[in-house]
């Protein structure tokens, strides 16, 4: 079996000259993602709490893009999808982002829905 | 392949012997696992977010909750489960060196990565255990109200959380703990004796000026409300119960169901990882007896390295939602 590997993270602005070298790379990339998430959780700046896009605070959404960074590169360079032929590479990825897609849109718009029901409905549930 | 038969049609582009997503069959069927996987864990997370949109306003603080370091005393959030998440990717990182190294054929390589990759597992699995150990015995115990939320106490001077060991009175009343022979059948349970009274955390209470009662509730600076002397003292009157740690039925740190995910979405990863390192032992001991070396690749180790790596990519998201978001 070849196992050619794609040597390079980040487009091409990062290359390696082996692939121990790039699995040491995407090392200090995930470390540097994770710090930084561990800072941010434990200071919480106040206005990235404050501001609020698309009804979620600032620093959550910081949160979830890095978490989605973070797994790209754990997928694609740990689980060496990106050495994979893109016909396997979408049918793993896409499969479950649009599912899993969906299941977030329905089920939150349905909590929230559940929530302004306890909130207005009730004279009190909270006591 | 070893392992398919040869039928002699494969030149043929229906004669089967095709490879159109150019990987192997048994690497192809850990996939197909690891797509399902993901979808069962998703299940969970959209459910544990389903159940926090819905209780958007009293849902606990996760850093309020998990600020416990193995041998060190006092308030570090986070820290601990940082440290296990890079255990987990240096884990990772190993395993992904010893199918490097299995590319190359250099078994005493494949050894050396592969232990140091089950090592980091058992790490990880043992601190699971230890923030589970912790979660269940709790810090600071709390009061339960007739709607079952839950009232913990502040020192209003320091603005520090106070156990309620720290102010309630002792009595040395006599407490009879609920039996099924008692005819409460139905809350018989050998955990109803806490270690304080409700009426001793009250009498305490009473006596103690410099305690505040915090609610559940997440005020616009998202923290919890803190009630004052008065509001307190009339609040202490809903409460029905001492809480302390956490179980599957109620929990000091707020909402049940954040413990009841805790422990589902954390023991099912858990789970996963124990199951990971058993598997990784198994190929180990494969990789020491030379049964690959003889059947000319590395290929066994390079799938329990995709199982590996998912379990890794489970826990950043377990990481964000529960910890971090």
């Amino acid at each position: 079996m070849a196992h050619e590997h794609k040597l390079e993270i980040f487009r091409g602005l990062w290359k390696f000259k082996s692939n121990t070298q790039k699995i040491w790379g995407v090392l200090a990339f995930l470390t540097l993602v994770t710090t930084v998430e561990v800072i941010l959780g434990i200071i919480k700046p106040e206005f990235l709490t404050k501001t609020y896009f698309l009804e979620m605070k600032l620093l959550n959404w910081i949160f979830i893009i890095l978490t989605l960074v973070k797994a790209y590169y754990i997928a694609w360079d740990f689980m060496h999808l990106r050495d994979e032929k893109s016909s396997l590479r979408r049918a793993i990825v896409w499969t479950p982002i649009f599912l899993v897609v969906y299941l977030i849109t329905i089920l939150l718009f349905e909590a929230t829905y559940i929530y302004d029901v306890f909130k207005n409905g009730f004279m009190a549930w909270d006591f | 392949m070893d392992t398919t038969a040869t039928t002699g049609t494969e030149e043929n582009v229906w004669g089967g012997g095709n490879k159109p997503l150019g990987a192997s069959y048994g690497k192809l069927m850990m996939w197909f696992f690891i797509v399902s996987d993901a979808l069962t864990f998703s299940g969970f997370l959209v459910a544990y977010g389903f159940s926090r949109f819905k209780f958007i306003e009293t849902w606990p603080i996760a850093d309020e909750v998990f600020t416990h370091v193995p041998f060190f005393h006092g308030n570090y959030p986070m820290i601990y489960v940082a440290f296990m998440t890079f255990i987990l990717i240096m884990s990772s990182v190993t395993m992904v060196l010893a199918v490097d190294a299995g590319h190359h054929m250099k078994q005493k390589k494949v050894i050396i990565y592969m232990f140091l990759t089950i090592i980091g597992g058992a790490i990880f699995v043992g601190s699971q255990a230890w923030e589970w150990a912790t979660f269940i015995k709790g810090d600071y115990g709390a009061l339960e109200t007739k709607g079952g939320r839950v009232l913990q106490f502040v020192k209003a001077d320091t603005g520090d959380r106070a156990a309620i060991a720290d102010f309630a009175t002792v009595l040395n009343e006599d407490r009879i703990a609920n039996t099924r022979d008692k005819g409460v059948w139905f809350n018989a349970d050998a955990n109803t004796l806490t270690s304080l009274s409700l009426n001793e955390v009250i009498t305490g209470f009473k006596a103690n000026p410099n305690i505040l009662i915090r609610t559940e509730k997440i005020n616009e600076e998202g923290e919890k409300t803190l009630l004052n002397r008065e509001q307190s003292l009339l609040k202490l009157n809903d409460a029905v119960r001492v809480v302390e740690g956490a179980n599957l039925v109620r929990n000091e740190y707020g909402s049940r169901l954040f413990a009841d995910f805790f422990f589902f979405i954390t023991g099912f990863h858990g789970f996963h990882v124990f199951s990971g390192v058993v598997i990784n032992i198994i190929i180990f001991f494969n990789v020491i007896l030379g049964t690959y070396e003889r059947r000319g690749h590395y290929e066994m180790v390079e799938k329990v390295g995709l199982y590996w790596h998912f379990v890794d990519l489970v826990w950043v998201f377990v990481f964000t939602f529960f910890y971090l978001v």
